[in-house]
């Protein structure tokens, strides 16, 4: 028997409906649904790829079954901004070279707008706490930290360096 | 996920415990974060699942007399957004920060690493050294014990089934009194304990009135040092004292060795971290 349910969910603004098995995860769900710009990394909550907002805080969606998440607001990278309109966090991460092969920036840019909707004006430990449970394997940390601190400057409106 | 299950989502305590009653068949689903990888590694295959995410009434945080009371479904990030618990109970603060990385903390929850049965469940130190208690609820009553009570061995505790822990009772930090906790690890985030102590010391009189030392993941649960805490209650505390007291808290381990790092390797650690929160917490105390 399995056990299944129509589904209505709010992803990046847009009500969605889908029928989904209540085994099943919301990192596959919302790949099913074609966000595949929530990252499928570890599995075990350790690397944060698959990181997204649940309704403002960053939540690892490899970690939840998606039937928990009707009626909350789903917001994924790219719903924070695109190509023609990115977010401050995505034009300070271009801007400050924080990105190499890219695969963990989704879930950095989650987990930092998550501590930003608490915190806007993040000192280095609070950046770093925020993004303890992302890895990135490609490079250090160092780059992505000053992104999130640009990025926090801009969206305060101060001059950026 | 493969295999599937009966997903419940109770908006309420009451809905919540009927449904765990199911014959003991139901699991309780709070933050996911030790469930969820348990089920994709088919450690486990529940039939049932009641999910707590609705169920509000658990997810609090509250001073009553002496005592901070915390509802089972408080996330780790609530305790360090809570400044009750900053002023209250600051090693389980200390815990919180470290705990996992911000998604965990995120959802993960109180009652679920006590439930977990780890020994190296971050919250559980800093709670016994606040000399917590915990309620188990379920549709035919609740009763209260002490969280060292709970533990009954590797992974085993008391709980029935169709208990929930639904409160937490921390003691809250007297005046003169001193309350740390410190985690070693590979790195600071993200990483699971080799060692964690949690020390709480009252001084009056220039004579240590009261001493707590826990200990995670050096034995098949966490437990308080007791033998070691009798050497400093009544005393003035001094460097060989204290050194004492550490050698003896690390001899009451019984850790083993594992990819993380050897038992040895915790033994000493138990030793010189015990001797260092101890002497910081006198120090900061005279």
């Amino acid at each position: 028997m399995t056990f299944e349910r129509k589904l209505s969910i709010r992803i990046n603004g847009q009500t969605v409906q889908a029928a989904v098995p209540a085994h099943r995860t919301l990192l596959e769900m919302l790949r099913d649904l074609g966000h595949v710009d929530v990252k499928r990394g570890c599995e075990k909550g350790d690397c944060g790829a698959c990181a997204v907002l649940i309704d403002g805080e960053a939540i690892d969606s490899c970690l939840v079954l998606a039937w928990t998440v009707e009626g909350k607001d789903v917001v994924t990278v790219a719903g924070l901004g695109d190509a023609e309109a990115p977010h401050p966090l995505q034009k300070a991460f271009i801007a400050n070279g924080a990105v190499q092969c890219g695969y963990c920036i989704p879930g950095m840019i989650i987990a930092a707008q998550s501590m930003l909707n608490e915190t806007p004006n993040p000192n280095e430990d609070n950046i770093r706490l925020a993004l303890s449970g992302n890895l990135c394997r490609c490079t250090g940390y160092k780059k992505i930290f000053e992104a999130v601190e640009t990025a926090a400057a801009m969206i305060r409106g101060e001059a950026i360096r | 996920m493969y295999r599937t299950f009966k997903l419940d989502m109770p908006q309420s305590l009451s809905d919540a415990l009927n449904m765990l009653g199911d014959g003991g068949a139901a699991i309780p689903l709070a933050g996911g974060t030790n469930l969820l990888v348990d089920l994709r590694a088919n450690r486990i295959s529940p039939s049932h699942l009641v999910s707590l995410d609705k169920v509000q009434e658990l997810r609090v945080i509250c001073c009553k007399d002496g005592t901070i009371e915390i509802g089972g479904r408080t996330s780790v990030s609530d305790l360090l957004r809570s400044p009750e618990i900053a002023k209250g109970a600051p090693s389980l603060a200390q815990a919180a920060k470290v705990f996992g990385g911000q998604m965990v903390r995120n959802a993960a929850t109180v009652g679920g690493n006590i439930a977990c049965g780890s020994p190296a469940a971050d919250l559980v130190p800093p709670l016994l050294s606040l000399d917590a208690d915990i309620e188990l609820t379920s549709t035919t009553g609740r009763r209260r014990m002490g969280l060292a009570e709970f533990f009954l061995g590797y992974r085993k505790d008391a709980r029935r089934p169709g208990e929930l822990i639904t409160r937490i009772g921390a003691q809250r930090l007297q005046t003169n009194s001193v309350n740390t906790f410190y985690k070693l690890a590979r790195r600071k985030g993200d990483a699971i304990t080799v060692v964690g102590v949690a020390v709480t010391l009252t001084v009056a009189q220039g004579r240590c009135t009261r001493a707590r030392i826990a200990l995670g993941a050096v034995a098949p649960t966490v437990y308080r040092a007791a033998a070691a805490e009798a050497m400093l209650e009544g005393q003035t505390l001094s460097a060989p004292l204290i050194d004492a007291a550490a050698r003896q808290a690390a001899d009451s381990a019984s850790p083993i060795d594992d990819v993380r790092a050897s038992a040895e390797y915790r033994h000493h650690g138990v030793h010189v971290l015990t001797r260092r929160l101890v002497a910081q917490a006198w120090e900061r105390l005279n």
